[in-house]
């Protein structure tokens, strides 16, 4: 006979470091997402290598032609020119740049101001939750392109001060939605097992509520995505923006809204494709990574 | 005998204030006790009675609208009234630990087992995460979860509900308190679970020589688990004292009725026995005493004046008129015989 059960003591397993990280098992990423974020990411960083010709230069001789496969249309311009003459493709490419550096920043910025405005608000609640929604109220009463074109007229435009802009602009958001959340949280008893357990108030908000609240805000950041970009596209049109000639794909976008009416299709539906693509693959990625955060269904 | 009491609380009043300060409430009003190290006191009371707020203001964790209106609380010879906020977090859960009434949902979804029971051990002992790991180990044994080893790294959601109540058990003793306050911590267990439970939770009271506060509305339990029992009612305390003391002979009609009131088995024709009415506004206590209006042996001074403590027994207090001591040759014996 062996020894007893009970005499045999196994060593304590060491506590998983970034448990919630390591569970993203890289093996049920969804891909189709993750190759199209993949491909845009490339694609802006190889972007001078990639582009056929100049995208801020065209020939005044070749406007609006239309894509190749389309009567009229020649291989040397795959997706058409625009009213400028400019090759629709180069500019596709080099847009992807400040579409994503700018969504993805401006949506991170403001996600982290945010967050931490709304934990801070309702956890602690009385006068500090009082400041701070006031101070949201107002900012949300102000009418968001109003205050970006401020805003934007202060700094100057250029791609970096879009993102604070935006990020400034879009904070409250993520601020209400959180300060909710956190509200009916700190009732849930096991807030109330760590006060009694004497943990600090930044420890409670830093392991109990933020960890709780991570998923609402990386839902929101997905759909806030889309919003930045369109955005920074209006920005763009009204000149306060990224600054032209430099292409962004939402300034594409307006700038194309009038070629929509007499069938000069391409100047929109590329750089409004190219939009969607974005913002879907990162909407389910981010309810990928909403799944993953929590621990009841990563298992499934 | 006279060894200073571990806990010992003095004319302790907390009142809920409404934001205007017109309405008062009256959530624990004057209430004295003492716990000895090592001793197991039972709280009772109808639902609203005070209990829970008693658990709260002990360890200083009241809702903004509440208020230590006056009294003392002293723990190992320190009044915890004038203590900082500061100060009470590192007694919190380090000297003083609590359960919660609903322990399944005390535990964090999102963190694992290991975490959460090393979290106090981490909290007040500033111990590495795979020290404090090892001693949540240890202490998951202590509280009977076969295999602790691999339910360490598990999350909340794959353990039972009596598994997860002891781990909220585990919580609790962590850091080693002198006082651990359970505040109806088996109301959501079936019955097997609870006898375990409160089986266990007697065990670790007695290997780490803890003084228990037991708030329930069960008198089973408290028959079972406590040597001193305190009735409150309407944010009194009504009648304290030794637990066979007062089940053998209740001085309080209140203690009385509460004790009639316990169905008994194998009696079908038994009827259930209520109190009649119900508890009183707490923010509108009538003048005398406050159970005088469902009081069966209520007497004309009951309505006026409102009794002061008396003591009917060496280490027992009553807040009655018919424990008072002139009143004992008389009125007392014959209440104390109807029961």
């Amino acid at each position: 006979m062996s020894i007893p059960a009970d005499v045999v003591r196994l060593p304590t397993p060491s506590p998983p470091r970034f448990a919630a990280i390591r569970a993203l098992r890289l093996g049920d990423v969804p891909l189709v997402p993750l190759v199209i974020l993949g491909i845009i990411a490339l694609v802006a960083v190889f972007a001078n290598q990639l582009a056929p010709h100049n995208p801020e230069i065209g020939s005044l001789t070749a406007r609006f032609k239309p894509p190749f496969w389309v009567t009229g249309g020649s291989t040397e311009y795959l997706f058409g020119t625009d009213q400028l003459g400019r090759d629709v493709l180069s500019r596709l490419i080099f847009g992807a740049r400040v579409s994503m550096v700018v969504g993805f920043t401006a949506v991170f910025f403001a996600g982290i101001v945010g967050t931490a405005l709304g934990i801070i608000s309702g956890y602690l609640g009385g006068w500090v939750d009082q400041v701070i929604m006031r101070v949201t109220d107002t900012w949300l009463a102000l009418p968001a392109l109003m205050f970006a074109i401020f805003l934007a007229s202060i700094v100057g435009p250029s791609m970096w001060n879009i993102v604070i802009i935006l990020g400034l602009v879009y904070w409250t958001r993520y601020a209400r939605v959180i300060r909710g959340e956190v509200l009916s949280l700190k009732e849930r008893e096991f807030v109330r097992l760590a006060i009694v357990a004497g943990c600090s108030k930044l420890t409670i908000m830093r392991r109990h509520i933020l960890p709780n609240v991570i998923n609402s805000a990386v839902v929101l950041g997905t759909l806030m995505l889309g919003v930045v970009i369109i955005t920074e596209a209006t920005l763009s049109f009204l000149g306060v923006g990224v600054p032209p000639p430099e292409p962004a794909w939402g300034l594409m976008l307006s700038d194309g809204k009038q070629g929509l009416m007499v069938g000069y299709w391409w100047l929109t539906v590329f750089p409004g494709g190219c939009i969607v693509l974005m913002v879907l693959s990162a909407n389910l990625l981010g309810d990928w990574l909403r799944v993953k955060f929590d621990p009841q269904l990563r298992q499934l | 005998m006279t060894a200073a009491p571990l806990l010992e609380l003095d004319n302790l009043s907390t009142h809920y204030v409404s934001a205007q300060g017109t309405r008062v409430v009256r959530a624990v009003d004057e209430v004295s006790l003492r716990l000895n190290a090592g001793e197991t006191l039972g709280i009772v009371g109808e639902s609203g009675s005070g209990k829970s707020t008693l658990a709260l203001t002990i360890l200083r964790v009241l809702p903004p609208a509440a208020r230590i209106v006056g009294g003392r609380m002293l723990f190992d010879g320190e009044d915890l009234v004038t203590k900082s906020d500061a100060e009470m977090q590192h007694i919190r859960g380090k000297r003083i630990a609590m359960i919660l009434q609903d322990p399944m949902a005390s535990l964090n979804p999102l963190f694992t087992i290991g975490d959460q029971v090393a979290e106090p051990i981490r909290v007040h002992e500033g111990a590495r995460r795979a020290t404090a790991w090892s001693r949540a180990r240890d202490l998951l044994k202590a509280v009977r979860i076969p295999s602790p080893e691999t339910r360490l790294t598990q999350y909340p959601h794959e353990m039972s509900g009596g598994m997860r109540q002891r781990i909220v058990g585990a919580i609790g003793i962590s850091c080693e308190p002198r006082l651990l306050i359970a505040d109806e911590p088996t109301t959501s267990l079936d019955l097997t679970i609870q006898a375990q439970y409160l089986r266990l939770l007697h065990d670790l009271q007695q290997a780490h020589g803890l003084a228990l506060i037991f708030i329930t509305h069960n008198l089973g339990i408290v028959a079972k688990m406590c040597d001193q029992l305190a009735v409150m009612y309407a944010g009194r305390m009504v009648e304290s004292g030794p637990v066979s003391r007062i089940f053998n002979a209740p001085a309080h009609p209140y203690t009385r009725a509460l004790l009639n009131s316990i169905p008994r088995m194998g009696d079908p024709d038994q009827r259930l026995v209520a109190i009649d009415g119900q508890p009183p506004d707490l923010s509108a206590l009538p003048p005398g005493c406050s159970f005088a209006p469902r009081c069966p042996q209520v007497m004309p001074r009951c309505r006026n004046a409102a009794p002061p403590p008396f003591a009917p027994e060496e280490g027992r207090v009553a807040r009655c008129w018919l424990a008072e001591p002139a009143a004992v040759g008389g009125d007392f014996r014959v209440a104390s015989g109807v029961a």
